[in-house]
């Protein structure tokens, strides 16, 4: 029995030694359950929407007031036309347009029953239903205070429009979502890794000492995951396209051009990693802990990011998944082109070139 | 036009590595650094070879300046760091290809360099390097840091953990390279490998002990050693030790190596010393002293 | 008086799938003897040497360790052996009193014994000064000496040393050599592998193994004469090189997974 309490004993005495472990047992959970707290929330804030209103009259005044008095819903946008609804959809910022009918007054007092379409973005399906949900019930709610006072009570019919997705597969917001997280992983992770391996072996040093210059071994390790990253890119697709019948709406060529560009990116950030990391276990940690948590949370492919409190809002902007998946449910449920995603675009630009210039800077070319 | 150091302090954190090292390495010369762990070998290994930057101090390899022409030193001299750092899961003649390749060369242009090294390992040439024996590994590195034919050769304990006669023969290699004109500068722990350099330094405690030809440095050494030999080597110690005239004494294989206080002493007084303590089988003759000798009287100072 | 043996080794045999590490090799050793087990990397030793202190179970052969079936009762062998070895002796980040508590718990020694172990060590080595330090501090030589005090903290009848001395300083190394012979001398059985060959020297008798084969057993001197040279190195040197009826060619080449 001795020895085993003397055993353990030496085991507190090497967690409470080793920094590293102290900040995993302790750190790391405080710092992610406040993560968690913010950003998991099914609830939905501040939702974009867009106006189409027939109408114009006191009662569709008075509604969208309502909605637009509420935390839930900030309106965006006032279109004209039915032909605006997808335009709007695709730039992507709009997720729900209410369309309503004409003459909306005056058919819930002639006929007492007015029509009022909710149109909205299904490509993340659990939101559509979120906020489908919560405009019925404004409606219901402003139909009930109206019908108070009256004899013949109204009715404000909804009609549900689950754009893009009718059939509100969950899959068509899986898909993208994993699709991102694993070349972002796999890329992040072999790439820091491969770098610290030769710190931990010794061979870095000789690298050092020959004619190598530091740009042409950093490229020189990401150049074959590119292509292995492809591969593993172009699989994913194949299976999202045949086995969970994913459409591909727009350019396949397109999305190809962006994987790769994303996957280019991921790269960056693994060589970013490995300047840091001293050990091919310290690299794992940081691309596992800090690159694949925060990713899952603030990326926005299952809690949508407007929900969250604006401190993690702005924080989302810098992670490159955020950008990519924008790109690629445009592309595949949406099948918008390069004119709606150029900005996406250049931003994962700009990040790759930010990552790879840092590294190059960072490479340390001596051993200290 | 070898290596030179002048002053040469470098410091981890709190801990001084290194001492105030000069010492210069002739064009040609085979030189030796010897210590043991610890000592300051591999940090100045690293400082010549640009991947650390001294604290205070000058260095130069080949005529560049550590600092200021690192770039134009990477590429020309030959580097062998400690552990033999090879890539384990690449083939012996896939290493090589490596290493000649980033340094602008193939294999055939320099081959005569390293034939007689390499020809011992070639009929393995398709065995990944980490299934390598430790002479062989050695034989491999020490290939790959020659392939580019580098002017100066920075060897760093090439021959730990290696068996005596891998060691062995490492250093005739070593002296064949010698021949052909390049400039060699290699660190060991052992004493005994001291004495094939043609000059060497002793380190301990990252400061210089000594720098000489072996020869002179052995013939530098104060006093007589004298072999003694008994039945019981624990117990000679012990008595020896207990001895008032008894200036050091220490194990040296089958004998004690023992050296006086006084100039010059009775050796039969002392027989009689150790006979009264029960010894016998006692042999006292004087030797010659050897490396390791005086690297003890220098480093007890 | 018959010496008692306190290792007892007879076609002792251990082979990885079709590669045999150690074949058949036997051996006697004796209380208070002083033994060197030698040999190349990948020769065979640290193999032997595992079945030896019952942390790997032979293919075939017999064996027996302070009385101890090293097949049957290799918990008691444990129990009954020190072991140091180069690699790993000491916890770096715990103190010097630290880690001689914990040894001590480890074998079950009693908090007052313990005490006691660990005021003389202390003492026995001039460590009174930092015996509060991580040996991670020390230096290499004071790491070695305070792992062999360490190792011996229960007083076993038999200690195994893995290539103690790798890399420390001449004067230090001797000095540790003067432990091993006052252990010896106070009846612990000492069987150390290593790669100096003048430590070869030091030992009552050698073993040299070659490929998996005890070429050599014998005291360093007979052995200087048998191969009539000056030192051990060279016995060394002319057994890798002579034929013998083991031996393959004699090249001295290893060219074995180690």
């Amino acid at each position: 029995m001795k020895r085993f309490i003397g055993f353990i004993t030496k085991e507190f005495y090497h967690i409470f030694r080793d920094r590293r472990s102290l900040f995993i047992l302790f750190g790391m959970p405080i710092a992610q359950i406040m993560l968690f707290g913010f950003a998991i929330t099914n609830e939905i804030n501040n939702v974009d929407i867009a106006i189409l209103d027939h109408s114009k009259d006191a009662t569709t005044e008075e509604i969208i007031n309502k909605i637009s008095s509420s935390k839930y819903f900030t309106i965006k946008q006032i279109i004209t036309r039915e032909a605006d609804i997808e335009t709007v959809f695709k730039k992507g910022k709009i997720k729900a347009v209410l369309n309503f009918e004409k003459d909306f007054s005056r058919n819930l007092i002639k006929e007492q029953k007015a029509n009022i379409q909710i149109i909205t973005d299904a490509t993340d399906p659990n939101t559509a239903n979120a906020i489908t949900s919560y405009i019925n019930a404004i409606l219901k709610n402003y139909q009930q205070s109206k019908n108070e006072d009256i004899q013949q009570p109204y009715q404000i019919i909804p009609q549900t429009i689950m754009f893009y997705n009718p059939e509100l597969k969950s899959v068509f917001m899986f898909v993208p979502g994993v699709m991102t997280i694993i070349l972002m992983l796999v890329s992040a992770m072999m790439t820091s890794i491969s770098i610290t391996r030769e710190k931990e072996l010794g061979t870095m040093e000789i690298l050092l000492v020959s004619p190598l210059k530091p740009f042409q071994v950093i490229i020189g390790k990401v150049v074959p995951y590119i292509f292995l990253s492809i591969i593993n890119a172009a699989v994913i697709v194949l299976l999202s396209i045949f086995i969970f019948k994913m459409p591909v709406e727009g350019s396949l060529f397109l999305l190809g051009a962006e994987s790769v560009l994303f996957i280019v990116c991921s790269l960056a950030l693994g060589i970013l990693i490995s300047t840091i990391a001293e050990t091919q276990q310290a690299a794992m940690m940081i691309s596992l802990m800090g690159l694949m948590l925060p990713v899952i949370l603030l990326s926005g492919f299952i809690f949508p990011i407007s929900s969250m409190p604006t401190p993690l809002q702005v924080i989302s902007n810098i992670i490159p998944a955020k950008w990519f998946i924008i790109i690629i449910k445009g592309i595949m449920l949406k099948g918008v082109g390069m004119a709606y995603i150029w900005k996406e675009t250049l931003i994962l630009v700009g990040m790759t070139v930010f990552f790879i210039g840092l590294s190059i800077k960072k490479y340390k070319i001596r051993l200290e | 036009m070898g290596i030179s150091l002048n002053n040469i302090n470098k410091s981890y954190k709190k801990l001084k590595a290194v001492h105030d090292i000069t010492f210069d390495v002739k064009l040609g010369e085979l030189f030796g650094l010897i210590g043991p762990d610890g000592a300051g070998k591999t940090t100045i290994f690293r400082i010549l070879t640009t991947l650390l930057l001294p604290d205070e101090g000058e260095a130069t390899v080949a005529g560049l300046d550590i600092v200021k022409d690192y770039k134009a030193i990477r590429n020309s001299v030959g580097y062998m760091p400690g552990r033999f750092s090879l890539y384990q899961d690449l083939t012996v003649e896939e290493n090589l290809t490596f290493f000649a390749t980033i340094f602008g060369t193939t294999i055939e242009e320099n081959y005569d360099l390293i034939k007689d090294i390499y020809e011992q390992i070639e009929p393995f040439k398709d065995r990944r390097a980490g299934k390598l024996s430790g002479g062989m590994k050695q034989k491999l590195a020490l290939s790959c840091a020659l392939i580019h034919k580098p002017k100066v050769l920075f060897l760093d304990e090439p021959t730990t953990g290696v068996d005596p006669v891998s060691r062995k023969e490492f250093w005739e290699m070593l002296k064949r390279l010698q021949k052909r004109g390049i400039t060699i500068l290699v660190s060991t722990p052992y004493m005994d490998e001291a004495a094939l350099c043609d000059r060497i330094a002793l380190i301990q405690d990252g400061r210089i002990l000594e720098i000489d030809t072996p020869a002179a440095i052995v013939k530098k050494f104060p006093k007589t050693i004298y072999n003694i030999g008994a039945n019981n080597m624990y117990k000679l110690i012990q008595t020896l030790q207990g001895y008032e005239h008894t200036y050091s004494v220490f194990p040296f294989g089958e004998f004690v190596h023992y050296t006086d206080k006084r100039e010059a002493f009775e050796t039969q007084d002392l027989k009689h010393y150790l006979e009264k303590a029960d010894l016998s089988e006692i042999l006292i003759e004087p030797t010659q002293a050897d490396i390791e000798d005086a690297f003890m009287e220098l480093a007890r100072k | 008086m018959k010496e008692e043996n306190v290792i007892e080794a007879e076609d002792l045999t251990k082979a990885f799938g079709d590669f045999t590490a150690v074949n058949a090799i036997s051996f006697e050793v004796k209380k208070g003897e002083i033994f060197g087990f030698l040999g190349a990397n990948g020769a065979g030793k640290t193999t032997a040497m595992k079945m030896l202190i019952g942390i790997s179970k032979p293919s075939s052969g017999k064996a027996t360790v302070a009385g101890f079936d090293v097949y049957t009762q290799h918990q008691s062998i444990k129990k009954n052996i020190g072991y140091m070895s180069q690699r790993f002796a000491l916890y770096d980040d715990l103190t010097v009193k630290e880690n001689i508590t914990f040894f001590g718990g480890i074998y079950g020694l009693s908090r007052a014994r313990i005490r006691e172990k660990r005021k003389q060590l202390v003492a026995e080595l001039g460590l009174d000064e930092i015996s509060d330090k991580l040996v991670g501090s020390l230096p290499l030589g004071w790491k070695q000496k305070l792992s062999f005090s360490v190792s011996l903290i229960h007083d076993p009848k038999i200690v195994f040393l893995d290539e103690p001395t790798g890399g420390v300083d001449p004067i230090t190394r001797r000095q540790f050599w003067e432990m091993i012979y006052k252990a010896a001398d106070q009846g612990t059985t000492i069987f150390v592998t290593t790669h100096y060959m003048d430590e070869a020297e030091y030992c009552d008798r050698v073993s040299i193994m070659v490929e998996g084969k005890i070429e050599a057993l014998d005291t360093p001197k007979n052995l200087k004469q048998q191969y009539q040279v000056n030192s051990m190195n060279d016995v060394f040197l002319k057994l890798a090189r002579t034929p013998s009826p083991t031996l393959p060619e004699g090249k001295g080449e290893n060219t074995v997974i180690e």
